[in-house]
């Protein structure tokens, strides 16, 4: 997975609570069998409004995005942090996120970080007055500033996904290093009180 | 003596495989449901890493969100869903995971076959690449819906990585009026804590009007969970799982059923367990409740009008309320058995069990669809359709005007052909209410099994309660 240390960019400002996945990336195009390919039907339906944020030429390859709260709620389809990811998108800041969207995003080294409302107010609308102002996200820091301009936010994160991030640790290597407590947890318990598929 | 344990803590306990400061827990999975659509760049991940399923014996594999429910045997017109079934046959057969495909009676939604086949069981932790993944949790396993990173761990590990949740009590006494069903209860619940009440929680659902429900009730209500947010939900084990579970394919037997016992009796939630948080309310209270919005929290009862967003009590769900009846197609005030319907859909991992079947047929029998309506039935697996069928309920559907259709996830989600045209209302017993969720610009209400059936011969929405 690609490491995460500071990104520095544009941002977009898309104020909508409860953006669920389906809107991220609607089913009908889940049926790619590679992981690449999704950017272009990220928000299908409401890039048809032309006055949709990302139909902004000045917010197109913005690698922010500046979001509402329960973001990524719905499905867990990693498809829409893959359509995030084609879109150019490395970093989503919310006053929320759902949990799955969460998870997946992590594993795929798109980095999430959670503020105070009030905080992305601010970041919302200085993307909105000025498309082009940069905002730089540093996880070793877990800071967020704006540029020229003197806004600085703290963020907190898991110290473990800090780390995974930062290194581009992928999970399943982790876990396999623990293969001897994975074997004696198997071979510690009855085998015979779970259900085998295979029987 | 110990401290007293939630269910949730009891499972999470005993299938932890290491714990240790400043990391997640690493989980041990019991069971891995598969489907082709969130699967086929898991199994190209292990292939890319040159690694094996480690326990194949606890993985099994069915095709379902793409799947025609209607000329199965004809060519499939997206040549795209052709591709992603034949990658997951390809891939069971190479890493050796047993399948249901399609010429296998027991195919269908893999949240209504893991029950059916008696593979999800009290005390197992369940994962899916599928958000709906809470439904297990009426069996009383802890189930999550993951991604497709994680279907890769899992695969590859028998394991996740997953930091403890906090735990939610949700406590619904009191008896439920007739014609108030499982649906109405988890909509009730999802409207009262919202769309993310539920986030970082698992929730316990409690009290008499939850241990009243059958288990396919509580397969609804536990379905419904991931909409209020929550990671998981569940059911203490009772005799009403353990009947539910007695005799299936994979169920234990013998004296294996009643060591089995042993060990779900000791699952419930210890008297003094404390959870995070808690919610009670008035299950006699409950109405037959129909979505008028884009989140499924955003439900009215079928007595009441579409609501005036001008009522919401932030400027944000203010907002969200003004854009969900703009897309709707709906004013504020409008009474709600007052909409009229262009198609109804019965069936999705919520309700298409033989329970909500035979509900929605009595409603349906004798009956006639409305000549503005096209509704169909679409069972949640062959089995279920096989057992309708020996009901007689086909005939019945048949009769009054539905299709009968073949299993799968169907209209629920639109990734077959059976989808909504822009515009077109639809009262549908599936889970989620989100803009395009049913085909783009299609408008989705969600509704019970009989409230469904009921719209369809009406041609709009009818109060179930006086329904004669």
């Amino acid at each position: 997975m690609e490491k995460f240390t500071v990104v520095t960019g544009r941002s977009i400002p898309l104020n909508r609570a409860d953006v669920d996945t389906d809107q991220i990336i609607p089913a009908k195009h889940l049926k790619r069998i590679e992981r690449t390919g999704f950017g272009q039907f990220a928000f299908e339906s409401w890039r048809e409004d032309p006055d949709f944020v990302l139909n902004n030429p000045a917010y197109e390859g913005a690698p922010i995005l500046l979001a509402g709260p329960n973001f990524g709620c719905g499905s867990s389809r990693e498809h829409a942090p893959w359509a995030l990811e084609g879109l150019g998108i490395r970093a989503i800041i919310a006053p929320s996120f759902a949990d799955i969207f969460r998870n997946n995003c992590a594993k795929i080294g798109l980095l999430t970080v959670t503020l105070g409302q009030w905080d992305i107010d601010r970041l919302i609308a200085r993307a909105e007055e000025t498309p082009s102002a940069e905002v730089t996200v540093d996880l070793e820091n877990q800071t967020i500033t704006g540029g020229s301009s003197s806004l600085i936010f703290h963020f907190d994160v898991d110290p473990f996904e800090k780390s995974c991030l930062m290194n581009g640790f992928d999970a399943v290597t982790l876990t396999l290093l623990r293969e001897e407590q994975i074997r004696e947890f198997e071979e510690s318990r009855d085998d015979a009180a779970y259900p085998a598929t295979t029987a | 003596m110990p401290a007293p344990k939630t269910i949730t803590e009891k499972i999470w306990d005993s299938h932890l495989v290491h714990r240790e400061e400043g990391a997640p827990d690493l989980l041990y999975i019991d069971l891995h449901l598969v489907h082709e659509v969130t699967s086929a760049q898991a199994f190209e991940g292990l292939r890319t890493a040159g690694r094996k399923i480690r326990r194949p014996d606890l993985t099994v594999a069915t095709a379902d969100h793409n799947v025609p429910t209607a000329d199965r045997d004809r060519p499939w017109p997206d040549p795209l869903s052709v591709r992603q079934v034949e990658a997951l046959r390809t891939n069971v057969e190479l890493f050796g995971v047993p399948y249901f495909g399609l010429d296998d009676v027991r195919q269908g939604i893999v949240h209504v076959i893991g029950p059916e086949q008696g593979l999800t069981q009290p005390g197992m932790t369940v994962v899916c690449g599928d958000s709906h993944t809470s439904t297990h949790g009426a069996c009383g396993a802890l189930s999550f819906g993951i991604g497709t990173s994680e279907v890769e761990h899992v695969l590859a590990t028998q394991t996740l990585p997953q930091a403890p949740p906090k735990t939610m009590s949700i406590e619904v006494n009191g008896k439920l009026a007739h014609g108030v069903t499982a649906k109405d209860v988890i909509l009730a619940i999802i409207r009262e804590i919202g769309v993310s009440g539920g986030v970082g929680h698992v929730i316990e659902y409690r009290g008499d009007t939850i241990r009243s429900l059958s288990m396919e009730g509580r397969l609804t209500v536990c379905n419904m969970t991931i909409e209020g947010g929550a990671r998981a939900g569940i059911v203490a084990p009772d005799d009403t799982t353990f009947s539910y579970l007695e005799g299936r394919p994979h169920a234990p037997s013998g004296v294996d059923w009643e060591r089995a016992l042993d060990r779900w009796r000791a699952l419930p939630s210890d008297d003094g367990a404390s959870f995070d948080s808690g919610v009670s309310l008035d299950g006699a209270a409950i109405k037959p409740a129909v979505t008028w919005g884009t989140t499924p929290a955003q439900s009215v009862a079928v007595t009441d009008r579409v609501p005036d967003p001008a009522t919401a009590a932030t400027a944000q769900a203010q907002e969200l309320a003004e854009r969900s009846l703009g897309y709707m197609g709906l004013r504020p005030g409008t009474p709600i058995q007052e909409i009229n319907l262009d198609r109804v859909f019965i069936g999705s991992c919520t309700n298409s069990r033989i329970e909500d079947l035979r509900a929605a047929a009595d409603i349906a029998r004798g009956r006639q669809v409305a000549s503005t309506v096209s509704a169909m039935v679409v069972p949640g697996s062959g089995l279920v359709k096989q057992q309708a069928e020996q009901e007689g309920l086909d005939e019945v559907f048949r009769a009054a005007g539905f299709e009968w259709r073949d299993a799968g996830c169907s209209m629920c989600l639109g990734m077959n052909p059976d989808v909504l045209l822009p515009e077109e209302r639809c009262a549908s017993t599936s889970n989620r209410n989100f803009e395009g969720r049913q085909g783009p610009g299609g408008r989705t209400h969600l509704v019970s099994p009989e409230m469904a059936a009921a719209a369809a011969i009406a041609g709009h929405f009818v109060d179930i309660r006086t329904w004669s």
